[in-house]
């Protein structure tokens, strides 16, 4: 019960006025930043990040968190009302969510879809709040071998569970860990790939990649699309609300499978995405009007909301216990902790209690403010979308422009942000995963290092990561995930022959 | 080809994903290579004190160069993929009158300021491509960057770049 007590004296910290407000600041941010195309959830805390050096890490933290839920639930409003997913992983919810907008239940279809995002994160907060604590503890016995296996089975996790072609992720991701090494090596002090540019020697900064890649590439994805808003109206009256909460008890196995899938999916990188699309997948699957599916079943709004919400809330469980970022928002936040001057990884639990306690309850209080300003605010928001492109466009290219001078205070940096949106949208057409490069951006310098460490530790011998049943574990689960793909086909093909053998069973 | 013509002949034209599948592997080749060739100049092996600065950066370049020789063979050999379009020349067109402005945008930037070119550009933008009145166009670009420059310079007292030039430096900011 060291966590309960921890726990309330996280809610300590975040109930003073300063951090309430900060608190809805947050949120109101996020749901905007959710809503606009070509902002989300963690260009949105990149950009919003420079403004936050000031600021005690505490405050800072809780405000960029409270814009990731923010944007969580701003994404299911444009889905439902305008067809268009403001965020990628509320694409599974237009599935059924628009249809039911369509049917005139767009009240019911966002009530569902807010309280289901608020179940996955509140069930993703608990497991966060009792289960992170025992990973740090655990992983304060980490050496560096354990650190780069753990590295590594988070970029194999990226290779094996990928759905496109494993080379382009590795690629993608192979150019992160090049990107992060640009710059002064930390232990030898060279200079590596500069090739004489003086303005490169600081390295390219992450925060500029994920406000190009995703914000600048966004945008010019969308204008391809030739966006044109056509929503429906949102009404949502106590009425409607009370009702669809009364309706929603029915669909308890469907919120539970969805949260679990989506905790799943968020603490092993697979992400938010994902997460929602298995979680439509198999509730379409297993509930009894799964052939309805489409148009407009309210199940269908709930299962890949819960699990979005689910994965991008313990996307943040590695963050906080490891280091080691889920997604990449969690990334960003990661960045933040960095730039606060904090150091990531399961020494925050020991060293950094109200930090950590007053993140894990404000996640509890955020998600509630969230539900709240959401189902009272939707008419706003939705507002919001029928600006016009032509003024929300520059708008968004000057805001992103605005946030990468401000990291550095460096003009270069703007210009680098232009070559990531191209890279971002060149590599969105193309299918190379954006993640994965953006995490080991984040994480190639302290891959790095944990490699190196490990390498001087056993003079250079590969098999120290197998040295014990720890380490050796991890980097076998990583290996078998890196090859999981060809697992499978063979796998696969067994069963295929044995099941030619024997009489063919519908599964 | 006898599909039914689309309404617009620029819809039809454009470049197909192969090429681009295959111009990207390339590049990424590039890019794997000069990783390779410097971190080998650093010295990618074992030194006295360890590793040397090269050592993990010369593994990573192999890699991409791996990955996207693959790509590259696996894009020429999908000749299907030919006939599947990247981006049509009416789209492009549409994705170039966004990216060439931003890019001019950023190059003014770099001498008269953030504010002064982002009112610029929002105000032309909005004319432009929006069809706005120019009238309220500069409204629109003005206040939004008058809200920026209190919110930044006032509030939060994080200076923005102001250009080389600086034209506003009669503000006192």
């Amino acid at each position: 019960m060291v966590e309960i007590n921890a726990l309330f004296q996280g809610f300590a910290v975040v109930l003073s006025p300063f951090n309430m407000l900060l608190m809805t600041i947050g949120i109101v941010l996020g749901v905007i930043i959710g809503v606009l195309p070509g902002l989300g959830g963690a260009n949105g805390v990149a950009i919003l990040l420079p403004l936050t050096f000031a600021m005690p890490p505490t405050s800072a933290i809780i405000m960029l968190s409270c814009i990731y839920w923010g944007a969580l639930f701003g994404g299911a409003i444009t889905s439902i009302l305008f067809n268009i997913p403001g965020e990628p992983w509320s694409v599974a919810t237009t599935f059924d969510g628009y249809p039911m907008a369509q049917q005139g239940r767009a009240g019911e279809a966002l009530t569902a879809a807010f309280t289901s995002s608020f179940v996955g994160a509140f069930v993703a907060v608990v497991m966060i709040t009792f289960l992170a604590p025992l990973v740090a503890k655990f992983a304060l016995q980490f050496g560096p071998p354990e650190f780069f296996a753990v590295y590594l089975l988070t970029f194999c996790s990226f290779i094996g569970m990928g759905k496109g072609s494993p080379w382009k992720t590795l690629a993608a991701m192979m150019l992160g860990f090049a990107l992060a090494a640009v710059g002064m090596d930390t232990v030898t002090g060279q200079l590596r790939l500069i090739f004489g540019f003086t303005e490169l020697m600081r390295g390219f900064d992450f925060l500029i990649a994920v406000i190009g890649l995703f914000g600048i590439g966004e945008i010019l994805l969308s204008m391809e699309e030739g966006l044109s808003f056509t929503g429906k109206t949102a009404k949502i009256n106590p009425k409607v609300v009370f009702e669809t909460w009364a309706s929603l008890p029915k669909y308890w196995a469907t919120s539970v499978r969805s949260s679990l899938i989506g905790i799943w999916m968020g603490i092993t990188p697979g992400g938010a995405t994902p997460a929602s699309f298995m979680s439509y997948g198999v509730a379409k699957r297993m509930s009894r009007d799964g052939e309805k599916f489409g148009t407009g079943q309210i199940e269908g709004v709930i299962a890949p909301e819960t699990a979005a919400h689910a994965a991008g809330t313990s996307a943040l469980l590695p963050m906080l216990a490891l280091g080691i970022p889920g997604s990449p928002t969690a990334a960003v936040l990661l960045g933040g902790l960095l730039i606060w001057g904090l150091q990531p990884g399961p020494l925050l639990f020991v060293e950094q209690k109200d930090f950590v306690w007053g993140l894990i309850a404000s996640m509890y209080l955020g998600n509630i403010f969230g539900l709240v300003i959401v189902l009272t605010c939707v008419p706003l928001f939705a507002a919001i979308l029928r600006i016009p492109f032509s003024i929300i466009a520059p708008v968004i290219l000057v805001i992103c422009a605005i946030g990468a001078y401000t990291v550095h205070g460096a003009m270069l940096d703007i210009w680098f942000m232009m070559l990531f949106g191209v890279i971002g949208y060149l590599f969105k057409k193309l299918n190379y995963p954006l993640a994965p490069m953006v995490l080991a951006l984040v994480l190639g310098d302290r891959a790095e290092d944990s490699f190196r460490q490990s390498m001087l530790i056993a003079q250079g011998d590969m098999r120290i990561f197998f040295s014990n049943g720890l380490v050796g574990g991890i980097t076998g689960l990583a290996l078998v995930l890196l090859f999981w793909p060809l697992l499978s086909r063979v796998i696969a093909r067994l069963r295929g022959t044995s099941a030619r053998a024997a009489p063919q069973t519908p599964d | 080809m006898t599909e039914t013509p689309l309404p617009d002949p620029d819809e039809r034209v454009g470049v197909s994903l192969r090429l681009m599948d295959i111009t990207v592997a390339l590049l990424l080749l590039i890019v794997g290579a000069v990783v390779v060739y410097d971190s080998y100049r650093l010295g990618a092996k074992w030194a006295s004190d360890g590793p040397e600065s090269g050592y993990f950066p010369f593994r990573v370049g192999l890699l991409i160069c791996i990955a996207s020789l693959v790509t590259l063979v696996q894009a020429v050999r999908a000749r299907n993929l030919s006939y599947v379009m990247f981006v049509s020349l009416a789209r492009l067109k549409l994705v170039l009158t966004v990216l060439i402005p931003a890019l001019v945008y950023v190059f003014c930037v770099q001498y008269i300021g953030l504010y002064l070119a982002s009112a610029v550009y929002i105000a032309v933008f909005m004319a432009w491509l929006g069809k706005y009145s120019w009238l309220k166009s500069i409204v629109v670009g003005v206040l939004v960057n008058v809200s920026f420059f209190f919110m930044f310079e006032v509030w939060f007292k994080v200076p923005l770049w102001k250009g080389s030039f600086d034209p506003l430096h009669f503000l006192g900011y």
